[in-house]
């Protein structure tokens, strides 16, 4: 089968393609090379005046795992309020705060999506984290293991293990859980708080084993780094949404002394303590530390405004948080010496000052980091708001006058207090290609996708111009998946299963001698059945694995 | 679909899929055939995992029938029904996967046959929420654990692994633990340590231990109770000095297993356990943990959470999943003649049996379950983790098994029963 994208303009950044009109060809799931002149055409799709992107990339939501689960049977109400209907096509579930896996993957792909990954998979939790995301059809999956707060790390951490020791931990970790990176929460705080520890900043010391935040972050990010993850170290940092965490933020940043790194949902960790209420933007501090030092990337977490619900493994801020949770139910748990997570429901309120300060400094993040290469499209689904409403925050992006149009409607002193409406940038669809596909491919290392060069994958979104960008991006016209046309016009026209990437580092396999002590001492599982087989995850017959190569 | 493994004679760290804490270290041998727990066995492990492979053959109205008929049958049921009803649900998360595709396809509710109990729990996370922890945690951390209205004997080997580990992470001996029981007819002596310490035993009638944990909320918050010498037959002062361990502790656990409450409004007497663990973690750690969910139950809930968006007691009749825990209770559906033909699934436990419900029935149980009715269809099935591999989550909903095939057996599993039947409907 040879399928012909014929005249769309396209967006290309690998390749530096902005915007130009260009024949793209498809054939057994891979873009190719234009053929011969003597070889037939199976499909053409004339595609004049269309825009055409690589499928976008979430590399930061919320979709499958423990947490979200309990957020989905947590929140009926919510759930009510959006149901969907079977069709000859596809199956029944319910979309709003936390989806149905079924009808994630549906919309994600009707959106233009083809990947989307979860960064907080507990390796404790893995297995139905991986069962999850099989159920959750069309779009490539992959998960983040959590580390930081897990008993073996930091025993290893405060006796002094070497460095090359945690190395092979974190290596053997990637393995068993079938992760494609890691992340670390609250670094040593989920912990801290289960010894009753209510705050820990960056150099405040866990009081059971005496590690830092600090020496956790630069301990792992090495780690990361010696293993040869693409990803690096992906940081939700210590203090999430407390006032002045700004300098946290900042002092995380130079903790690494260059090593890569990537902050997370970063907006709720952009405060300052300026002003009457004692709440401000720290959002231009941090962009400049971003602009200035090339060895971080940042994604946003953008706060968008209504009902949502927020789920993290930060327990010792999700309790902290809880008091504000609407409506007034909440679930904190502590997991298997591992970690926890925290699933406190919320309503982010335009006219509320703090809310909608929240909302000013995501975008403050947005347009002051110059480099689109570095920022990654979020809404940290769901805890800043659905994934469903990214069409509106690239319509915010891209629209300057929308986007005043809109500050004009939020709490007056909030928006008093944002540069937000002097800010003049509009992002470009080059820019949106970046920061939504070719960046997060790069970042993630996935080699061959995120582009449309010759052998990538052909994971393709079609798009009418249309000039109100959230329309344009919220239904493309054309979405395909390893080849196949999958959605048109923002439905699904046709249900196929996606892949799992993962990541198998090398490591020092005699890790294993001390890990087998401890799970038989301490943990409520052997160490045998806490690994999970390629088998496991391919058995259904609803995913395929996808090895992807250290550096 | 199934071929024969040459399996390993001694199989190790095998997990067990009869009781929701999935012990997974147990050794078992199988000797042509026939199983043997040699390691880490307890009552039901033993009981189950030894009894020898059953045969018997589908049948259609009682008569013999190959697989095929007998799911040809099946799906000719299904789509002669305007509101089938799935219930019993005694499989592993594969089987489950097949139901939710099936339930959607034929529009059925679906239903576990444990959920009486979960459907406590899940009233109150859906009103208030929880604080809650898993088994690793309490045997690292708990110093103070609350048994209120179950002793935990249904799970045998809870307190081996959990409660008197001679292991500790943090350097707590744990035979110092305290244990406290709320409640009537316990069994308390498992909770005396290695040691020699003795439990506490604060007796009251099962429908009374919510008042007894209110008036500790109330203790524990520093309010003044109305003077009262005893409440359900406690005296004060032991709640008193209840209270303050409960205060003073470093982690604190509340254990309730939800299908052993059952009085009217059982879950009352849970949101008083979840707020009182709620009002605890202002000053100190508390959670709570539940022992729950056997015969898949924790599995069926999870999968349905997921891909429905709700849990359990769902109706995709309409085309789209509506919950509702009162509502779809396979009892009141029966008992109000909702449904007009049942699916039991049934793969762990062959004393279970399906309700006789004098609708059209559709049998998947262990080829000994002994039936009180011919139903219209029986298929034997196999057992998840003894005749087939697969996975199940354990109480605490957390940590997943991954279950392994220990014999072979010419039983289908229900997964591939339901696929079968799904495909033709």
């Amino acid at each position: 089968m040879l399928i012909k994208l014929s005249g769309g303009t396209v967006y290309d950044p690998v390749h530096g393609i902005n915007g130009e009109q260009r024949d793209i060809y498809i054939r057994d799931g891979q873009i190719t090379r234009r053929p011969a002149a003597t070889v037939d055409i199976d499909k053409t799709y004339d595609l004049k005046g269309k825009v055409i992107m690589a499928g976008a990339i979430d590399m930061h939501t919320h979709i499958g795992g423990g947490k979200v689960n309990i957020a989905r049977m947590m929140l009926p109400e919510d759930h009510r309020q959006d149901l969907v209907s079977r069709t000859p096509l596809t199956r029944s579930g319910c979309g709003h705060a936390a989806p149905s896996t079924l009808t994630a993957g549906y919309r994600y792909v009707e959106m233009g999506y083809t990947a989307c990954f979860e960064p907080a998979m507990l390796p404790a939790n893995a297995r139905q984290a991986h069962m999850e995301m099989a159920d959750t059809p069309i779009v490539d999956k992959g998960a983040y293991a959590m580390l930081g707060s897990d008993d073996f790390f930091l025993r290893m951490l405060a006796a002094k293990k070497d460095q090359e020791a945690i190395a092979d931990y974190v290596g053997w970790i990637i393995n068993a859980t079938q992760a494609l990176a890691i992340k670390v929460v609250n670094p040593g705080g989920i912990s801290a708080f289960k010894f009753n520890q209510r705050k820990l900043d960056l150099d405040e010391k866990n009081e059971y084993y005496g590690t830092t935040p600090r020496d956790i972050i630069k301990c792992l990010a090495q780690a990361v780094n010696e293993l040869g993850v693409p990803h690096p170290l992906h940081v939700h940092g210590c203090n999430l949404g407390v006032p002045g965490n700004v300098q946290t933020t900042l002092d995380t940043i130079n903790s690494v002394e260059g090593l890569p790194l990537h902050l997370t949902h970063t907006q709720f960790h952009s405060y300052g303590t300026e002003g009457d209420r004692q709440f401000s933007s720290g959002a231009a501090e941090i962009a400049e530390a971003v602009n200035a030092n090339p060895n971080i990337s940042i994604d946003v977490g953008q706060v968008l405004f209504g009902q949502t619900v927020t789920a993290s493994g930060d327990t010792m801020r999700q309790y902290a948080g809880h008091w504000h949770a609407h409506p007034k139910k909440w679930v904190l748990m502590d997991i298997e010496c591992d970690a926890g997570c925290g699933v406190v429901p919320f309503k982010y309120r335009d006219k509320n000052f703090v809310n909608a300060l929240q909302w000013a400094i995501g975008l403050e993040l947005f347009l002051l980091v110059n480099d689109p290469w570095r920022i990654f499209l979020t809404t940290d689904h769901p805890n800043g708001a659905p994934f469903t409403s990214y069409p509106h925050l690239i319509r915010l992006l891209m629209d300057r006058s929308f986007r005043n149009d809109m500050l004009s409607t939020i709490n007056k002193d909030a928006a008093a207090s944002s540069v937000l409406g002097s800010i003049d940038r509009e992002y470009s669809l080059y820019d949106i290609a970046i920061m939504t596909r070719a960046a997060p491919a790069r970042s993630l290392g996935l080699k061959n996708r995120g582009h449309l060069g010759s052998g990538s994958i052909a994971d393709i979104t079609v798009y009418n111009n249309v000039k109100n960008r959230e329309k344009m991006f919220e239904k493309p016209l054309y979405v395909f998946k390893d080849g196949e046309l999958v959605a048109k016009n923002g439905k699904i026209v046709k249900v196929t299963t996606g892949g799992t990437h993962v990541l198998k580092p090398e490591y020092d396999k005699s890790i294993e001698r001390s890990l087998k002590s401890y799970f038989d001492k301490y943990q409520t599982i052997k160490l045998g059945n806490f690994k999970i087989d390629d088998d496991e995850i391919v058995e259904h017959g609803n995913g395929h694995i996808i090895v992807q190569p250290c550096t | 679909m199934k071929t024969k493994q040459s399996l390993a004679k001694v199989q190790k760290d095998v997990p067990c899929p009869f009781c929701s804490i999935h012990c997974d270290d147990l050794v078992i041998q199988n000797q042509s055939g026939k199983l043997k727990v040699k390691e880490n066995g307890c009552p039901i492990s033993v009981e189950r995992f030894e009894r020898p492979l059953a045969q018997s053959t589908p049948t259609i109205n009682g008569k013999t029938a190959t697989l095929d008929e007998a799911i040809s049958q099946a799906a000719g049921i299904f789509k002669k029904s305007v509101e089938p009803l799935i219930a019993g649900l005694g499989t592993d998360v594969g089987g489950m996967r097949s139901v939710m595709e099936l339930a959607d396809k034929t529009g059925s509710i679906i239903d576990h046959m444990h959920h009486d109990g979960a459907a406590r729990n899940m009233l109150v996370l859906q009103d208030l929420g929880w604080v809650m922890t898993t088994m690793g945690e309490i045997r690292n951390r708990a110093e103070l654990i609350i048994f209120a209205g179950t002793d935990a004997s249904n799970y045998p080997r809870f307190y081996e692994r959990v409660v008197w580990n001679e292991q500790s992470m943090f350097n707590y001996d744990t035979a110092k633990r305290d244990i406290v029981y709320i409640g009537e007819n316990l069994d308390t002596s498992r909770g005396k340590s290695p040691t020699g310490k003795k439990p506490t035993h604060l007796k009251c009638p099962q429908d009374e231990i919510g008042e007894v944990i209110s008036v500790l909320h109330a203790l524990v918050g520093g309010n003044k109770t109305q003077k009262k010498d005893e409440i359900a037959g406690i005296k004060m002062a032991h709640l008193e000095k209840l209270a303050e361990q409960m205060k003073n502790t470093r982690y604190g656990v509340i254990v309730w297993a939800p299908g052993e409450l059952d009085f009217p409004h059982a879950e009352l007497t849970i949101q008083n356990f979840c707020e009182i663990t709620k009002y605890l973690n202002r000053e100190t750690r508390f959670a709570g943990f539940f022992l729950g969910g056997n015969d898949g139950g924790m599995s069926a809930n999870n999968v349905s959470a997921w891909q429905s968006g709700f849990p359990l007691r769902v109706n995709f009749s309409k085309g789209y999943p509506e919950h509702d825990l009162q509502k779809y209770a396979t009892a009141n559906v029966l008992k109000n003649k909702e449904a007009d033909a049942l699916l039991w699934i049934s793969s762990f436990n062959p004393e279970i049996k399906p309700p006789h419900a004098k609708i059209p029935t559709i049998v998947l149980a262990t080829a000994d379950t002994k039936l009180d009715f011919k139903p219209d269809v029986f298929i034997p099935v196999s057992t998840p983790g003894v005749d087939h591999s697969g996975q199940m989550i354990r109480t605490d909903s957390v940590v997943s098994l991954p279950l392994k095939q220990l014999r072979n057996s010419d039983n289908p599993s229900v997964k591939e029963v339901v696929r079968r039947i799904a495909e033709l409907v």
